[in-house]
This record gives C-alpha cells, sequence and structure tokens, in this order.
C-alpha cells in the first residue's frame, strides 16, 4: 500500500467522532477611521506613511523620501524609476534595486498589512531583493480586519501573495529589535487620495 | 534525557537562569498587551479550537481535497509515512535537480525528522536562514525555543561566536552589527541556492495553498530565488476554507511575539514560471496520537510558543533541558507519545499551574494532558524508580488512616524538634532550595475530635 493509503487508513481508524464546523461569528467592525488606524499602526511597525492628494506626486514624494536611491525598480504605472521590473528579468539581478516600488491590492487598518498580488510585484523576489521598499496603495482599498480582508480577496486567484506589514525584521539576538533583517531595510506606504482608474 | 537533571545543572547560573526567566517574561508580556487590543480575543479562540477540532474529525477527507486542489494547480504533493521517508522524499527531489546548496527557513517538522544531517552526510550544504536558526546552526546546538530558537544566548556570545564563524570584529556584540553581518553573509547564500526548503504555518483544503509566515523575509528569498521550493508539512496543519486564516491569524502572531501580525504572510498557490513547487505531506507518529483520546487535542497546536513563554519550568530550565524538538508543556504532551521511554520525565516539568492552557490560541487543555500523561506513564513502568517507591510508600501510607496519623504526628514532632542539618539532610529533595512550612501544633483530625466533644 501506498504512504498515502497508509497515513489516510490511519487517519479513519483513529479520528475522533465528527465535531461541526463552527460558522464565523459577526466579528466586530473596527471602530474609527480606518485611515487614521492605518497610519498608527503603520508608524508602530516602523513603516513610513506618506499621504499625496493626486497620483501625480507619488513619484517626487518617493524621491524626496529616497533621495539617496540610485537604482530605483518600479513595478507601478505611477512611477519610472530608473528601470521597469519586467517579467523576462533574472530575479537575482534584482539584488542590486536600493528601491523598488509596487501597488498593493488592499490595507488592513487592525495591523498595517498589506496584500500585494503575484502580478503586481511582478517578481516574487522583488519586495525582499530590493534595499527598500514602497508599496502604493488607494486610500479606499483599507478594510477593518483580517476578517474583512479575507472575505473581500481570492487569495488564490494569482499564484502567490502576501501580506507586508512593515519592514523586514528581527528580534532573535536577546530581543533586541533591528529592522532590516534581510529583506527590506524600510518601507515607505504611499497612500493616494483620487482613483484615476 | 533527564529532565530534572538538565534543569539543575542550568539552575546552577543563577544570575542566568534569572536573566532567561525575565527574556521570556518579557515575550509573555508583550503577548497579554497584543490580546487586550483585541476585544473578541476570546470568541476567536473559541472559534480558533472548534474549527481545528472539526477539521481532526475530518483530516482524511481534508487531506485528499487539499492535495486534489494543489495538484490541479501544478503542485507536487508527496505523502511521507515518518521521518526516514520524509527525508528521503527530500534528498529525491534535490539529487533530481542535481541540488548541492539549499537554504532553509524555520520549520520545526524537519528539526524533528533531523533533516540537516540526513542531507549533509550525502554532501548537500544547507543552511538554516532565520537568524536565530542560523545562530544555533553555527553554534552546532538544537533551537532551544521554537519561535526564538536562540533565545539562550546572550549577545556577547553570538558576538564571539559571530568572530570565529565569520570574522566580525573581536568583542562586537551589538545586535545591529551582528544582524547586518548575517545579512551579508546569507544574502550570498540566497543568491546561491538552488533549492528552498520551508514549514507551512497553514494549508488550505479549499484552495489547495499554503500559507508561511516569517518576520525576516527569509522564507521569501529563498523559495522567489531558487528554482526548486520544497514546503514541509505535518498532516494536522490544515484548515477548511481561506476565511479561517482570518481567525487563526489574527491569533497567531499575537500570542508568539505579541505583534498584530507577522511582518510577511506569504500565500502559495502555483509555482512561479519555470519552478517546481513540492509538498511533502508527513505523519511521523501524528495518525497514532490522534487516536490516544486524551492527548488528540494536543495535535491542534499552532507552534506560537505561548505557553512556552509562559512556563515557569520553561522560563528556569531552558529549552535545552527538555531533550525534545519541541519543549515547554506543548511539547512535553507531544513528545512522550513519540517515545515515552525517552521522554519520560516531561509531563513531570510541570507545575501543573494551568498558565500554559489558559494562554493557549486554540485552547489546548495542556495541564491537564500533563497530568493524563504522568498516569500514562506510570502505569507503563515509565517512572524512575525512585518516583516509583515514594509514590509506593505514599499511597501505602494514605490508605492507612491509623498510619497516616502516626506519621503526621511524627513528621510535626521532628520538624518542630529536630536540627536543621537533619532535615535537610540529603533525602529532602523538597528542602533544597526552600524551607519547609512551620507545622502546625495539631492536625485537622485532633481539631475536629477535640471540638466535637465540646457541647
Amino acid at each position: 500500500m501506498s504512504s498515502r493509503d497508509d497515513i489516510l487508513k490511519a487517519i479513519r481508524q483513529n479520528k475522533p467522532a465528527p465535531a461541526a464546523l463552527p460558522a464565523l461569528p459577526g466579528f466586530p467592525p473596527v471602530t474609527g477611521d480606518l485611515v487614521t488606524l492605518f497610519k498608527d499602526i503603520l508608524e508602530e511597525i516602523s513603516a513610513q506613511v506618506v499621504e499625496v492628494d493626486d497620483v501625480s506626486a507619488i513619484a517626487s514624494a518617493l524621491a524626496t523620501r529616497y533621495p539617496n536611491c540610485e537604482h530605483v525598480g518600479s513595478a507601478s504605472e505611477y512611477v519610472a524609476g530608473t528601470q521597469r521590473v519586467e517579467e523576462g528579468d533574472d530575479p537575482h539581478t534584482l539584488a542590486m534595486l536600493d528601491l523598488f516600488v509596487c501597488e498593493g491590492t488592499l490595507g488592513v487598518a487592525e495591523n498595517g498589512a498589506i496584500w500585494v498580488r503575484d502580478s503586481q510585484m511582478v517578481h516574487r523576489a522583488a519586495p525582499f531583493l530590493t534595499q527598500h521598499l514602497a508599496l502604493v496603495l488607494h486610500k479606499g482599498a483599507l478594510v477593518g480586519t483580517m476578517h474583512d480582508a479575507y472575505a473581500r480577496l481570492q487569495i488564490d486567484e494569482e499564484g502567490f501573495g502576501i501580506f507586508i506589514a512593515g519592514p523586514s525584521k528581527t528580534a532573535d539576538i536577546e530581543q533586541s529589535l533591528v529592522i532590516g533583517a534581510h529583506g527590506p531595510r524600510s518601507l515607505t506606504v504611499v497612500l493616494y487620495e483620487e482613483n484615476q482608474a | 534525557m533527564n529532565h530534572p537533571v538538565a534543569a539543575a545543572q542550568f539552575n546552577e547560573d543563577v544570575a542566568r537562569t534569572e536573566w532567561h526567566d525575565q527574556a521570556l517574561w518579557f515575550v509573555r508580556e508583550k503577548r497579554d498587551a497584543a490580546m487586550r487590543q483585541v476585544p473578541e480575543w476570546e470568541i476567536l479562540r473559541e472559534t480558533a479550537s472548534q474549527i481545528k477540532d472539526h477539521v481532526l474529525s475530518r483530516l482524511d477527507d481534508y487531506l485528499i481535497e487539499f492535495e486534489a486542489h494543489a495538484q490541479a494547480n501544478d503542485v507536487r504533493v508527496h505523502w511521507a509515512r515518518d521521518a526516514v521517508e520524509h527525508n528521503q522524499i527530500v534528498f529525491d527531489i534535490l539529487q533530481k535537480h542535481q541540488v548541492t546548496r539549499v537554504v532553509k527557513s524555520k520549520s520545526m517538522l524537519t528539526e524533528e525528522c533531523h533533516l540537516n544531517p540526513f542531507l549533509e552526510q550525502r554532501g548537500i550544504e544547507i543552511v538554516d536562514t532565520d537568524l536565530g536558526e542560523w545562530i544555533v546552526q553555527l553554534a552546532d546546538e538544537p533551537p532551544s525555543h521554537i519561535v526564538m530558537p536562540a533565545i539562550h544566548f546572550k549577545k556577547e556570545e553570538i558576538g564571539v561566536l559571530f568572530h570565529q564563524k565569520l570574522g566580525t570584529e573581536a568583542g562586537a556584540s551589538d545586535p545591529a552589527y551582528l544582524t547586518e553581518a548575517a545579512r551579508q553573509h546569507l544574502r550570498a547564500r540566497f543568491l546561491a541556492a538552488e533549492a528552498a526548503i520551508t514549514g507551512v504555518n497553514f494549508a488550505i483544503a479549499e484552495t489547495g495553498g499554503f500559507v508561511v509566515v516569517t518576520n525576516e523575509g527569509n522564507a521569501d528569498l529563498g523559495v522567489h530565488l531558487a528554482p526548486v521550493h520544497i514546503a514541509c508539512m505535518g498532516i494536522e496543519k490544515l484548515i477548511p476554507r481561506a476565511e479561517h486564516l482570518g481567525v487563526f491569524l489574527r491569533l497567531l502572531a499575537r500570542s508568539a511575539t505579541g505583534q498584530a501580525l507577522s511582518v510577511y504572510t506569504s500565500h502559495f498557490h502555483r509555482p512561479r514560471a519555470g519552478s517546481e513547487l513540492h509538498v511533502v505531506i508527513v505523519d511521523n507518529g501524528r495518525s497514532v496520537q490522534l487516536g490516544r483520546e486524551a492527548f488528540r487535542t494536543s495535535l491542534k497546536c499552532i507552534r506560537c510558543g505561548a505557553c512556552i513563554n509562559t512556563c515557569p519550568i520553561y522560563r528556569r530550565s531552558g529549552g535545552h533541558s527538555y531533550g525534545a524538538t519541541v519543549p515547554g508543556p506543548i511539547g512535553s504532551i507531544l513528545s512522550p507519545g513519540i517515545d515515552p521511554k525517552k521522554h519520560r520525565t516531561l509531563p513531570f516539568a510541570s507545575t501543573l499551574c494551568g498558565s500554559c492552557s489558559d494562554v493557549c490560541p486554540v485552547k489546548i487543555d495542556i495541564h491537564k494532558q500533563l497530568f493524563q500523561w504522568r498516569q500514562v506513564l506510570a502505569s507503563e513502568g515509565h517512572l524512575a524508580p525512585s518516583k516509583r517507591r515514594a509514590m509506593r510508600l505514599t499511597g501505602w501510607v494514605f490508605a492507612r488512616p491509623r498510619t497516616y496519623r502516626v506519621v503526621g504526628r511524627l513528621a510535626r514532632w521532628a520538624l518542630r524538634r529536630l536540627p536543621r542539618f537533619l532535615i535537610y539532610a540529603r533525602w529532602n529533595r523538597w528542602g533544597r532550595a526552600r524551607d519547609l512550612p512551620e507545622p502546625p501544633r495539631y492536625s485537622f483530625h485532633d481539631w475536629y475530635l477535640k471540638h466535637r466533644r465540646t457541647p
């Protein structure tokens, strides 16, 4: 018998009596202004927030925030950067990026997480290899809790999707928080007002 | 491994024991603060607990559903009965691709299966990329904690280790400096890796995908660069639907480190173009544990480590004293199921205070199971002879009221009259670290008899 059949057979013999799957209770919604909550938690988790009124101001806001970034890769239509991040590239070449810019799908006010899909980052490695990361998000794309987020998202719509909540960090040496473990040393979230789409 | 012996060794350094205790308690306090931010915390715990109970009762169906959806998404699914088969499957995949350099993010399952030495013996270089895991790998030690593998190290010791192994400045112990050194060193490993191995935090039956959580981004750096990704998961990692992720993710990071969410929560459904994605589903004793009525709910564990951080025994004895892949209270109810003889002292490494059960995000009654394991181990004859003799003697006295009263009187007399050096002689293990209580003048039995006679 195959291992698969062995394991399934052992489970069938040993599993407990049926227990019902609970319906998810109506969790209380987040109270307060989502944008304010989102900004506050982002600052708490060592991310920076930049607000712009119009998408045309995103590129200059990032240039001000990161004046010394030489190689700026972009997968966002709002930012030209010094290079487009294209599908055909070898992801290893992205290791020279100082800043990578892409758009997010939605943001979660309770924890500062931003959902980014495969197609938004173009290369899955890009948000991790870059020294700094900027995520562009429309203010209307905020939800309160993770329950709201999963109600809105279809997680298998694309091959990969991720919640990013802050810059890469570690506290593995004596519980001391160090920003910039293996991934980006900073995260800037650009929140824009108008929907230009 | 004998927990009391190893714990006694740990306790010889009083200052260090105190430091370790405080480090863990600090994490417990962060967890408490994060929990208080969520008014519906108890509803979340109850929901999570019920979802996991349901999954265990239909685990076979969900595994089949997961497999079908994963395969439809071009994910290759493998099944392993035990650690040996798991290691062989991983090795075969690596060999097929002629891989010699592997990066691995944190996975307690591969620790449990001792994958690293297995691959190293076959000429494959495997690097643990979580900073804490890399530190213990460089030191040639097992992790001492499931979330914070190097929590037992002082920064000065890590400074010495890095100086020896990486050539960092002698005497340097600044965490930011040491982390930067690790970043530079490991980046080269990420870029050169030919395969990446990760664990799995949650596998979703409905979509055939899985979720991996890290703070450092090391899992993602590995798998998005290497042409082969192998994800290893225990059979118990399943949840039915995507919406259930909301429940578990709200609990996991808050319980583990006091964060509202870990920095990276990655959802894998299909391999990226030109790469392979493998999932190895591992039993390794879990289906047997599923059949143990008293202990099956231990399989609900989501490996947050909250019970470990709160445990007064763990905090004062260190992770290595348990001699098991998963230390602390949850490990002490999982490990005896794998090898009762080897892990016979672990269910006794508890005061049964119940703090572990109080903080568990999926409401496992850990302290009750610790107590039940003691009975199982005793009835199977796994207790140490000294403990067995003491229990037999105590039981014999308790079963004889007259003898009990005489012994009680003798003890009260002895405690009052005998000199200290006799009371605290070698045989008195209880009195080694604390004074015995002042004996009462008479027993409750005497008191009752006296007062009943008065009209």
